[in-house]
């Protein structure tokens, strides 16, 4: 009987094993190439083989009848072939779809620079804003090293092809920040409020940015906070400038955290190692204080919440342009309140929420004084001194909501639409009642909505709108912001963008005049951009049409117009010189408007032609030292004597000229004195950097007396600006971090 | 004649399912020594579809798409191309978050994969990227060690990356080699579950203490 059993089944195996049947082909792409080391395989066997260098392969298997073939390679989607097996060869062209993948498929990237971690592409990171030498961790100061920016030294605000400062604004968290820089000093540049390592991604927009986003003319910088932090940590800091220190506490299950934390600035030790030019009376001080939670929600969702009270005063003193008897002496006092709550939300598989509410209010106390030669005030009548004696609070309030709603369409392919309320109050009060309080209100609503179109993996759309409302102009706007990327090859891609923009015109012009209607410009940018493992090459040129800007003569109104026009370049390598990481950008810059009194169409002061930068970092081991170097080049940028001319009624240009070219080369070290001890309880950074090491002569622009026989250069406060800082963090070991950023 | 019948047929079954267990197990023998090609020629890829075809017929086992991870993670590592390594590694982490599943939760085997995973994405961007993988990469380490102090890979892996490590940062050859050596000395005593369990390692741990000498 076994002998019969055994029998049976030899003769089963032996009927199959005789019986095989070879399968061979190709398998290719939709554009005809091969696909080598794709799999083919037989559903529900051990049968199959892998696709050679050209796409060809052959097998013989032991299945027969109606089967399932399945075919597959990253990259592309699963090819499920049914065939029927006989006995004669099988021979299969198979033919591989691309899968829609968000990492290899075009981007849009016209007009758009991005610095995150969480991207796996992307120009910068995070860390690069922070360890760029210039930027002396300023957000702003790193985003300056990129083509399209302007280097503005006696304004803060981002200066973006031919846009003013007031024409970029910053949103963090999708919200609009009222005053993202500190207040306004005449001639010195003031910095950002916010530290760059609250941030762990950055979009910088120098044109045509999202229907998401309104009311900025030239740019958009786009940040978004960090989340939950890594460990619980305690750390504080020393430098030449002042002290800080923080407490951020990280629950056990990892999913909430809160912080708090607290930095004192004075720079009355600064100012007595480091002569100012200015006579400081009043030394700048800065009290900095965050608090801050965030949370996970059960269903993957994040909830973000921060906020900061900032309170700083200072005081100087300058010879006065008019006379050589008498002083200026400009005295600021601000408070700025900032909070923000930010909740992400996945609804189901295929929408995504996105709230957010933030809250400002900031109080300037402006002041400004004419002196005698022993600083005691002097009220002298008649133009131009009776105009140098002034005080006044400025306070200024924001508070919005704004609501995105995300879908998720067919492959990559979204649509985004919202909604967004924000309510100004701006109120202007003189402290000596010379004339009456003026505040302005404002209930600005918008509505917007955005689709990304992946026609294919390849070809890329990004259609927009957006309608807008002021209450206080009472007028709307509706406009369209439209984008195309194109990918050539495997590793080019060119883009398209062209886009309207609107921006309700300054407050103080909004003060004397409620009739203006918003200013406009147009957009148009076209960019090629290459990326390989190791370098980014981008080139882009635009061009960009002003209207509707606000001249202040012969009367308040909405008759400006401008345009600006250039060509920019990008290369940043890290592979070529091994050990050293570096990028150069240039812009050329053509641009000229008629706006405010300027008596024709003119290049305004604050944009120069050429603009190029060069950063460069190098880790070097042996020393635990990071060293960073940045070089900066700018062109003059011109200046005018722009006078009113009594006898003709009208401005004119009494001189002009431009000013000498702009050089800054900067250099920062880091030293890491604890990397490498794994025993180390704490984290210890010494940071030491300086700005403009060759001490060369900057001047911004020059300033004219009154009938302008004078006329004198705006020039830093100082030629250099020099910080040493000591950071120590407890209870996190970021050794192996630091390691790995350097490996 | 029924029992007999019955019989008959129990026989069969068992037999043939026999034949599918030897089936199983002579293909993965096959496969494991062709992976080698993998480190002759730097090609993974015919062995991880190898394997993917195994895994994906048998159903059950979990070791079929292990080595199919180990082979594509390994495809990662040797690829030159850095903008093919994150899909690769994505690849190798879907089969091996599958292999898991199948081996009713993490062990050590899957966990020094998961290492190696983390580590293959940082290789794409070390200086942006080690926040988010270094602590990843080693917490895996520890976990490996933890769930079986015998496994030599966790060791081995430790060691390598401590070889890779600048001495300046507490690594270096001085630091790896003890580990290398300790890590051979792990594999001469290490009892894999089955003939099918992964014994790879050893002789890259030899190659790197040689290295350090």
């Amino acid at each position: 009987m076994n002998r019969f059993l055994c029998s049976i089944v030899l003769l089963l195996t032996s009927i199959t094993g005789l019986s095989q049947t070879r399968i061979e082909g190709k398998v290719k792409d939709t554009k005809g190439r091969p696909v080598a080391g794709a799999s083919i395989s037989i559903k529900d066997s051990y049968d199959g083989a892998t696709a050679d260098s050209l796409g060809g392969f052959s097998f013989v298997t032991e299945e027969k009848g109606e089967r399932m073939v399945l075919v597959s390679s990253i990259g592309y989607l699963l090819l499920e072939r049914p065939v029927t097996i006989g006995s004669s060869t099988l021979k299969l062209d198979l033919q591989l779809k691309e899968a829609p993948d968000e990492l290899k498929a075009v981007v849009v990237t016209a007009g758009s620079f991005e610095a995150s971690d969480s991207k796996r592409t992307t120009v910068l990171n995070s860390i690069d804003i922070v360890t760029t030498a210039s930027a002396n961790a300023d957000v702003t100061g790193a985003i300056r090293t990129l083509p399209g920016t302007q280097q503005v030294g006696e304004k803060e605000g981002l200066f973006v092809r031919g846009g003013s400062g007031e024409e970029a604004k910053v949103f963090i968290d999708g919200t609009l920040v009222n005053n993202f820089f500190y207040s306004s000093v005449p001639d010195i540049a003031q910095r950002g409020r916010f530290s760059p390592f609250l941030f762990k991604g950055t979009v910088f927009t120098s044109g045509g940015y999202s229907a998401l986003y309104g009311q900025a003319l030239s740019a958009a910088l786009i940040l978004e906070t960090i989340d939950l932090p890594d460990q619980s940590s305690a750390n504080i800091g020393v430098s030449t400038v002042g002290l800080n220190g923080g407490y951020q506490h990280l629950n056990k299950k990892k999913d909430a955290s809160w912080g708090v934390n607290y930095a004192y600035t004075n720079l009355l030790p600064y100012f007595e190692l480091v002569p100012q030019r200015p006579d400081y009376f009043k030394v700048p001080q800065f009290h900095y204080a965050d608090a801050n939670f965030r949370f996970k929600t059960k269903t993957g969702g994040m909830v973000k919440f921060y906020s900061t009270f900032q309170a700083n005063q200072l005081g100087l003193r300058n010879a006065d342009i008019d006379s050589a008897a008498l002083k200026n002496a400009f005295s600021l006092s601000n408070q700025n309140l900032y909070a923000n709550l930010s909740w992400k939300e996945k609804l189901g598989k295929k929408w995504r929420m996105n709230l957010g509410l933030s809250y400002s209010n900031n109080l300037d106390d402006i002041g400004n004084q004419l002196q005698d030669q022993d600083d005691k005030p002097i009220a002298i009548q008649g133009l131009p001194y009776v105009l140098k004696n002034f005080a006044y609070d400025l306070r200024s309030s924001l508070a919005q909501t704004k609501l995105v709603m995300e879908r998720k369409l067919k492959g990559l392919s979204a649509v985004r639409f919202g909604g967004e309320y924000l309510y100004f109050h701006d109120r202007l009060e003189a402290r000596d009642t010379s004339f009456r309080a003026r505040s302005l209100d404002d209930h600005f609503k918008a509505v917007f909505a955005e689709t990304d179109i992946y026609i294919t993996n390849d070809l890329a759309a990004k259609l927009g709108a957006r309608f807008e409302h002021s209450s206080l102009l009472s007028r709307s706007n509706l406009v369209p912001r439209i984008s195309l990327a194109y990918k050539l090859g495997n590793l080019g891609q060119a883009s398209l963008a062209y886009g309207m923009f609107y921006q309700k015109p300054e407050r103080n012009q909004l003060v004397i005049n409620t009739n203006l209607d918003y200013t406009r410009s147009t957009h148009y940018i076209a960019n090629f951009q290459k990326v390989t493992s190791g370098n980014t090459f981008r080139v882009e040129a635009f061009y960009k049409k002003y209207e509707d800007l606000v001249k202040t003569f012969p009367g308040l109104d909405n008759s400006g117009y401008g345009y600006a026009k250039g060509v920019e370049l990008f290369w940043r390598d890290k592979k070529t010189f091994k050990g050293f990481d570096y990028w150069v950008s240039y812009s050329f810059l053509d641009t000229r408007r008629d706006y405010l009194n300027y008596p024709n169409s003119i290049q305004p002061n604050f944009a120069a032609n050429h603009t190029a930068s060069l950063v460069l970092k190098k880790f070097i081991t042996k020393w635990k030292t990071q060293f960073n170097a940045s070089y900066t080049f700018s062109t003059g940028r011109p200046y005018y004597d722009i006078r009113y001319n009594s006898n003709e009624d009208k401005f004119a240009i009494y001189d002009q000229g431009t000013t000498i070219n702009y050089n800054n080369l900067s250099f920062s070290v880091n030293y890491l004195p604890t990397v490498g001890n794994p025993n180390a309880k704490k984290f210890v950074v010494w940071v030491l950097s300086v700005t403009n090491v060759l001490n060369q002569d900057q001047v911004f622009n020059y300033n004219y007396s009154f009938n302008g026989s004078i006329k004198r250069p705006v020039v830093p406060p100082a030629n250099q600006f020099f910080f040493l800082g000591c950071f120590i963090s407890f209870g996190i070991d970021r050794t192996e971090d630091v390691i790995n950023s350097n490996l | 004649m029924k029992r007999i019948f019955g019989t008959i047929v129990l026989f069969i079954v068992v037999n043939l399912a026999n034949a599918q267990s030897d089936k199983y197990t002579s293909a993965m023998s096959k496969q494991i020594a062709t992976m080698e090609n993998g480190y002759q020629n730097g090609d993974f890829t015919p062995a991880a579809n190898s394997f993917e075809r195994i895994a994906q017929a048998e159903k059950e086992q979990w070791l079929p798409y292990y080595y199919a991870a180990y082979c594509y993670v390994m495809q990662a590592y040797m690829d030159k191309d850095n903008s093919k390594k994150d899909a690769i590694a994505d690849k190798a982490d879907s089969l091996i978050r599958r292999a898991e599943v199948l081996a009713g939760g993490e062990n050590s085997e899957i966990c020094v994969i998961k290492s190696m995973i983390a580590s293959a994405h940082m290789m794409v961007d070390p200086q942006s990227r080690w926040m988010q993988y270094g602590p990843a990469s080693s917490a895996q380490i520890e976990k490996a060690k933890q769930l079986d102090p015998t496994n030599p890979r966790p060791v081995y892996l430790e060691a390598q990356s401590k070889f890779y490590t600048p001495e300046q940062f507490g690594g270096g050859k001085s630091v790896a080699a003890p580990l290398f050596e300790k890590s051979i000395a792990m594999f001469d005593t290490f009892q894999p579950k089955s003939s099918l369990h992964p014994t790879w390692g050893k002789r890259a741990a030899e190659y790197f203490l040689a290295q350090c000498k």
